[in-house]
């Protein structure tokens, strides 16, 4: 149960990463990417994966 | 350092006309007039003035004379606009929310320390975006700005945002002495937002429609209010997107003015398909020159307007109107290592540049007053495109211009009404038919185009097209050539040597403009 970014249509800005409750989500190696084992899809903390919420691309997915 | 703009050569120093004598006391009726959208103390509050005199973008005096610069510190944005496509980013393009480096604020700090060592004409910083600057909490803006007032205190600070997230912020904002703040508003009007913002992200989640419209709304006017009640000056930004928010963006005007807005400045929508924002694939066209300026006329005597914006890159430096920001990219400035600031030349400067503008005030108002005499007040205005690099000198060759300014002159006097961007007609040394086109078409509805200097070949076809080109005002004052030229127009007019030339509109150019100066 996590979400993932796809890497091919993220524009690096990076909203994302501030929105992240749980801190799940960091810029390695040049892309921004969602640790699995700390993402928690924000359930129980906001009634929508604030991820997903704020991308502009729409790239924050399921895994 | 070939690149260096000297300062003798925008300001003419050395050839510096005396003061003319202050000008009657029956004349000035017409100063308030023709000031309508320049500046100087008359028609501003003392202490509105002292604030933007030296910042490019807020006075027009100023931004002949001195250099911005925006720093992409801040890529994340809280809404989506439909003229806006956050995956687009392209070094060919010039436009707001555009920028080719994303820079921590660290390497912003260097970049800017870089600047102001080789452009003593930097009196401002701003961060634009590309994103929203206050998005993300605004932590790398507010990070940037923290470093910068230590390294460069005189430097001033301003930020863009839409102002969504600004009610949280203000506190800060005041806190770190940014004195200009500026928001894009396009609507006061929630039925019309919802054609403009598709989503906003706010209080953690996404809004769409009239909601998201709503909210956006409430939140400006909010963040607005907070802003001038504490006196940081505000700035309103309008995208005038026709058949959408044109003719409503004259109760914007009036919206923002009764809530202290001290400049307003529409902005024409750049809509390209190629650009893929949502406006780009529907299609929607941008404004022509004529109903930008015939919006902008109507909304006179509003909130003040702005029209010599440039509607810059996010990562734009350099004078209004060229782009240096090539220049600078982050490996050139980790080679430059550290970099000192240097307050002592910005201040050289800064006084150089006051006496000139003191004597500047007083021949303008000289040249007006002759005007007022000797011509009827029934000849109507005209427009005179003007070549220029700065310095409010007709000092640019016709081959060179990348835009040319636009002045009105008439009767009560002449005033600065805008800027059109072209192609530049003479790139690599010949002319080329397609730039003349494009320059043609930009500047349709002038009479006249004022130059340094211009070819035979294209001098003709401006005839042709019914423009003359003028190059006997090569290297003098805009304003006062443009008075001397319009009583000359006058009279040849009455005697029926030329006719006015009516009905003409012009194109807005939209496209790239990265040429940079030579
Ligand atoms: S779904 Fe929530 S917890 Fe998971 S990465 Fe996105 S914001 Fe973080
Ligand atoms: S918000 Fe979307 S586009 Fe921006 S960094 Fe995160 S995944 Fe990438």
């Amino acid at each position: 149960m996590a979400y993932k970014i796809k890497a091919s249509d993220c524009t690096a800005c990076g909203a994302c990463e501030a929105e992240c409750p749980n801190n799940a989500i960091s810029f390695k190696k040049g892309a921004y990417a969602i640790n699995a084992d700390l993402c928690t899809e924000c359930k129980g903390q906001f009634s929508s994966p604030q991820c997903a919420s704020v991308c502009p691309a729409d790239c924050c997915v399921p895994a | 350092m070939a690149n260096v703009i000297s300062l003798d050569s925008i300001l003419g120093v050395g050839e510096l006309k005396a003061p003319a004598e202050a000008p009657p006391a029956a004349a000035s009726g017409c100063a308030s007039s023709s000031c309508g959208s320049s500046d100087g103390p008359a028609d501003m509050a003392p202490e509105v003035w002292e604030k933007v005199k030296n910042h490019p973008c807020y006075s027009e005096e100023a931004h002949h004379y001195f250099a911005r610069m925006h720093v992409a510190v801040a890529p994340a944005c809280n809404i989506q606009c439909n003229y806006c496509n956050r995956k687009y980013d392209c070094s060919n393009e010039s436009r707001p929310g555009v920028v080719s480096e994303k820079l921590t604020p660290d390497q912003a700090l260097r970049k800017i320390l870089a600047v102001a060592q080789e452009i003593p004409q930097l009196s401002v910083i701003g961060i634009a975006g590309p994103g929203d600057s206050l998005a993300a909490g605004g932590r790398n803006t507010f990070k940037t700005f923290e470093m910068l007032q230590k390294k460069a205190p005189d430097l001033k600070l301003c930020l863009s945002t839409n102002g969504l997230a600004l009610p949280d912020h203000v506190d800060t904002i005041a806190n770190y002495n940014i004195d200009h703040v500026t928001i894009t508003i396009n609507m006061v009007d929630p039925e019309i937002g919802q054609h403009i913002y598709p989503w906003i992200f706010h209080d953690h989640r996404r809004w769409t429609g009239l909601d998201a419209a709503k909210i956006l709304h409430e939140r400006q006017m909010l963040g607005l209010e907070m802003l001038t009640s504490r006196g940081i000056l505000v700035k309103v930004n309008s995208v005038m997107i026709p058949g959408i928010n044109d003719e409503h963006l004259m109760d914007v005007n009036k919206a923002v003015k009764s809530r202290g807005a001290f400049l307003h400045n529409i902005m024409p929508l750049i809509s390209d398909p190629a650009h893929g924002t949502h406006f780009g694939l529907t299609g929607q066209r941008g404004p022509t020159a004529q109903e930008l300026k015939a919006l902008q006329d109507q909304c006179e005597g509003g909130a003040k307007l702005m029209r010599h914006c440039r509607q810059c890159r996010a990562d734009a430096v350099g004078l209004l109107g060229e782009d240096r920001g090539s220049e600078f990219t982050i490996d050139r400035i980790e080679a430059m290592g550290e970099v000192e600031y240097d307050q002592e030349a910005a201040r050289t400067y800064r006084e150089h540049v006051e006496g000139e503008r003191a004597g500047r005030h007083a021949a303008k108002a000289a040249a007006q007053a002759e005007v007022v005499e000797t011509v009827g007040i029934e000849v109507q205005p005209i427009l005179i495109a003007v070549a220029t690099k700065g310095g409010e000198r007709i000092n640019e060759h016709f081959g060179h211009a990348k835009e040319f300014q636009i002045y009105e002159v008439g009767p009560k006097g002449a005033k600065f009404v805008g800027h059109r961007r072209v192609d530049q007609y003479c790139e690599g040394g010949s002319g080329d038919a397609d730039a003349l086109g494009s320059v043609l078409s930009a500047i349709n509805d002038c009479t006249a185009v004022f130059v340094a200097k211009i070819g035979g070949c294209p001098s003709q076809n401006l005839k042709d097209a019914g423009i003359e080109p003028v190059d006997r005002f090569a290297f003098e004052y805009i304003e006062e050539s443009a008075l001397t030229y319009f009583k000359d127009y006058a009279e040849r007019l009455s005697q029926g040597a030329v006719n006015a030339r009516e009905g003409q509109d012009a194109v807005i150019r939209t496209g790239a403009f990265t040429a940079r100066r030579a």
